[in-house]
């Protein structure tokens, strides 16, 4: 282990642990007045009028006509609206805000507010859109011909469900307009698309923006986009009310109901075998967007790019549709479209396996990619791909091999055993050209006159500890104790743009500007000087560039790797299956922290044994959803999975701060696939779709 | 009903005037602004805003004020004091329990919970004592070795 990967007590630790750390539900509320938003309770529907309750002295109400700027949150586009203006679109849409001093008056005045809409049709099936709001094609190689070719050939659909990040803090914002300048402060992971997107809603009438972030009660990419929009609608009634600040703190079912999840997904796969070989891949991915496109197009992308998994597939072809609904609009969660394919394509391996009548894992290896192979958009491998060794650790962490042809042998009696494994990458950092061309990550180090030195960055502590790896990174760069290194919540004020805190990419590449920023800090370094730094992304030379046009070229210049066992016990009596233990080998490249990141692997893990095995979100026929509660959205507990272990495998990035690639996202995007092996092997089922239910595995 | 209700909140005698209706956790985080106290839920289902009443774990989103008469409340403000909490502090520290922070005041308090009832618990034991309490970052892994290293490095706290 390099010494870099020692760990150390989190920069955050000690407030966090004996409950001083201020989350923006903790500020004083003295002096400060209540938002409650009024939604819209149909899911599509035209606004005929709105009529207010009598308001008494202090109370406002806060909609599209209180937009000094444009009635716009800007995302990835701009179609959506902060209050809606005329239309609805989904259960939910925010309509307005009622603001006041108490806060149990201000909701039940939101109540009061009655809007009269005319109902219209509503669209809640995916099946049955009729938008596309994004529909990508790419191929490579000559499908046609190798499916004409094929001996064999299998087609299979895929569905996947709602993923509720569930994050422990809900969403909230306080916002303040004071002499022109608007500051908003919350719970968030990026603190310049808040910016982005106050800005445009306040217009000219905000000479100045500021957004700060405050200790964040977890993220999971909730806290991506979806901030944006509380954050402008806070804005808009701080700006309103003028002077006093205003606090929107979500409570838990609004929270669940209401902001945005995993994009559910339906995927069609045929596949073209000869000779034992895959030779062709014809892939059709549908994410359901929800009303309006926020960040789907990306999500989309990254889905679409890993839809043929780790495996040389010579002739691909693939499209990706983002479909509008009149449900909730969907976002970033935790693997970003990646899961949704992963499923896909690792259930369907076993599948084929099955089918042909190979042994799953064999038929894997064969298949595997290796340095120096094109990507599914003929980019290329270029740095080894240490798969096969990953799957020799699992193997030895699970006992897969003796356990697999234990519970291969017929099973009798109540309880039956399965154990599956999977395999998958993460792309580190922004899908394709997005850290080139849009982000433009700058940095900077302070040193003040007395020595101290501050890490100005952009990226959220969230809960995966980039205070710390940061600071480790600047530490250890000057000679400097960590523990001396400052590093705060960002503020716009203060921090220059070091892009989002995002796909895996903070660390990776914010991670290696700050040591290249400390370098040259250390050579300009003066005693008793105050002194600033910069240092701003450039593209690794060797990346080939990638096209959005025709998806050519490399999506990411470098991938994390990862293999998984899974072992489930189902009672055939009632159902109920329990997972007995999960054994994954990570590689991420360097651990920056070597705790740091063996907790972010844990947790994404047990998040994607919740997303197969546990949770389930739906709409009733009127497009509402259900399960909005910790009662009826049920996640993992401590008693859930009792063995949980991780191993670190390290294939070290050149362009990564001492070898690290992106890590936060990789653990959770393939596990849903080795438990759905582990489940088929116990009850001797095929399942194509997550969650599988209790009720799925009664009667085997 | 409004009363005199007299309590003993983090060591020392308080008496609440407002409603016997007001949930502890408002009335711990608005009255006595002790927002370590974390409302994840208010529905009793997370454990973020777990107290010891009496010195059992309870979520105070579900406790009415009328109940907490004549008890004692200790909430993380108190307990991190305590030579308790700096076991358990140094091993939340050492194996990175703490990630996003949320869940972590309520955590530490069930693990209190969890050693008072038995200094020498085995894993299983941690783990279903700990299952009321929701963390979304760690995987729990964190959680229950610290909780295990407390317990032996804090032998005789408990």
């Amino acid at each position: 282990m390099k010494a870099i990967s020692e760990s150390v007590v989190k920069k955050d630790h000690k407030e966090k642990m004996n409950g001083s750390a201020l989350y923006v539900g903790d500020f004083p509320t003295e002096g400060m007045l209540h938002g409650k938003l009024v939604r819209s309770p149909l899911a599509h529907a035209r606004i005929l009028s709105v009529t207010l309750p009598d308001l008494p002295a202090g109370y406002f109400y806060v909609d599209k006509d209180d937009v000094p700027g444009e009635n716009i949150v800007h995302v990835v586009q701009d179609d959506s609206p902060a209050f809606a203006d005329g239309e609805v679109h989904y259960i939910g849409e925010p309509v307005g805000m009622l603001v006041g001093p108490d806060e149990a008056v201000t909701a039940q005045l939101a109540g009061a507010v009655h809007v009269q809409y005319e109902e219209l049709p509503a669209v809640l099936d995916m099946e049955e859109s009729r938008v596309n709001f994004f529909d990508y094609h790419y191929s490579r190689g000559d499908t046609a011909a190798a499916f004409a070719e094929a001996d064999r050939i299998f087609e299979e659909t895929f569905t996947t469900g709602y993923q509720e990040q569930a994050y422990l803090e809900t969403q909230g914002m306080i916002g303040v307009f004071d002499a022109s300048k608007v500051s908003v402060h919350g719970s968030l992971q990026c603190p310049y698309y808040v910016h982005t997107a106050v800005g445009k809603v306040l217009g000219a009438a905000a000479a100045g923006v500021q957004i700060l972030q405050d200790y964040t009660g977890g993220g999971f990419g909730g806290k991506e986009a979806f901030p944006s929009f509380l954050a402008a609608q806070t804005a808009v009634a701080a700006y309103k009310v003028g002077g006093r600040p205003v606090r929107v703190v979500f409570d838990r079912r609004e929270d669940m109901e209401f902001t945005s999840k995993r994009h559910p997904s339906k995927n069609t796969y045929r596949v073209a075998v000869k000779d034992g070989r895959i030779t062709a891949m014809d892939i059709d991915v549908r994410f359901n967007s929800g009303a309006f496109t926020t960040l789907s197009p990306v999500v989309l992308q990254r889905g679409i790019i890993a839809a043929p998994g780790v495996y040389n597939v010579p002739n691909l072809t693939v499209r990706g549709r983002a479909v509008k609904t009149n449900t909730m609009p969907t976002g970033a969660f935790r693997g970003f479209g990646a899961p949704q394919t992963f499923f896909s394509v690792e259930v369907l391996m076993d599948h084929m396996a099955r089918a042909l009548g190979r042994d799953p894992l064999e038929f894997r290896r064969e298949h595997l990619v290796k340095q120096g192979d094109l990507t599914s958009t003929s980019g290329i491998y270029h740095y080894p791909v240490p798969l096969p060794d990953m799957i020799s650790e699992v193997l030895e962490m699970s006992g897969y091999e003796e356990k697999r042809k234990q519970y291969t042998a017929p099973q009798t009696g109540r309880y039956k055993k399965g154990i599956g494994l999977a395999l998958w990458f993460h792309g580190a950092g922004f899908t394709g050209s997005g850290e080139r061309d849009f982000i433009k990550a700058v940095t900077a180090i302070e040193k003040t006159a007395d020595g101290k030195v501050e890490i100005l960055a952009s990226n959220s502590d969230i809960g995966q500890g980039i205070k710390t790896t940061f600071a480790k990174i600047v530490a250890s760069e000057l000679g400097i104790p960590y523990e001396e290194i400052l590093i705060r919540n960002p503020d716009t004020d203060r921090v220059p743009d070091s892009g989002p805190t995002v796909a895996s990419r903070s660390l990776m590449v914010v991670g290696e500007l700050l040591r290249r920023a400390a370098i040259k800090l250390k050579e300009e370094w003066k005693d008793g000087e105050a002194q600033r730094v910069e240092e701003h992304f450039a593209e690794p030379d060797f990346m080939i560039p990638f096209s959005l046009e025709d998806f050519h070229g490399d999506a990411y210049p470098t991938y994390a790797w990862a293999a998984s066992a899974v072992e489930v016990k189902v009672d055939s009596l009632t159902g109920v299956n329990e997972i007995l233990g999960c054994w994954s080998s990570f590689d991420v490249g360097t651990p920056i922290d070597y705790n740091v990141v063996v907790g972010q692997m844990e947790g994404g893990v047990l998040q994607g044994l919740g997303y197969s095995s546990m949770e389930q979100m739906a709409y009733d026929e009127k497009g509402r959803i259900r399960n909005n509660s910790f009662s009826d959205y049920i996640i993992p507990t401590a008693a859930d999975v009792p063995v949980l272990e991780v191993q670190m495998h390290v294939e070290e990035y050149p362009f990564g701060p001492y070898g690290a690639k992106g890590a936060g996202e990789l653990p959770l995007v393939g596990i849903p696939a080795a438990f759905v092996s582990a489940m088929e092997q116990a009850t001797g089922k095929e399942f194509s779709h997550i969650p599988v239910k209790a009720e799925e595995t009664l009667d085997v | 009903m409004n009363g005199q209700i007299k309590f003993i909140l983090n060591g020392k005698d308080v008496v609440y005037a407002g409603s016997a209706a007001a949930r502890l956790l408002d009335v711990l985080r608005d009255e006595y602004g002790l927002t370590g106290v974390k409302c994840g839920c208010k529905e009793g289902e997370c454990g973020a805003c777990a107290v010891l009443l009496n010195g059992q774990l309870v979520n105070s989103c579900m406790v009415a004020m009328g109940f907490v008469d004549g008890s004692i409340v200790l909430t993380i403000e108190g307990y991190k004091e305590t030579a308790r909490f700096a076991a358990l502090d140094k091993a939340f520290a050492e194996t990175a329990a703490v990630q996003c922070g949320y869940c972590i005041p309520g955590m530490v308090l069930a693990a209190e919970a969890v050693l008072a009832e038995n200094p020498h618990p085995d894993e299983a034991t941690i783990r279903s004592g700990l299952s009321g309490n929701l963390c979304r970052c760690t995987g729990y892994n964190a959680i229950v070795k610290a909780v295990q290293a407390a317990a032996e490095e804090g032998a005789g706290l408990w």
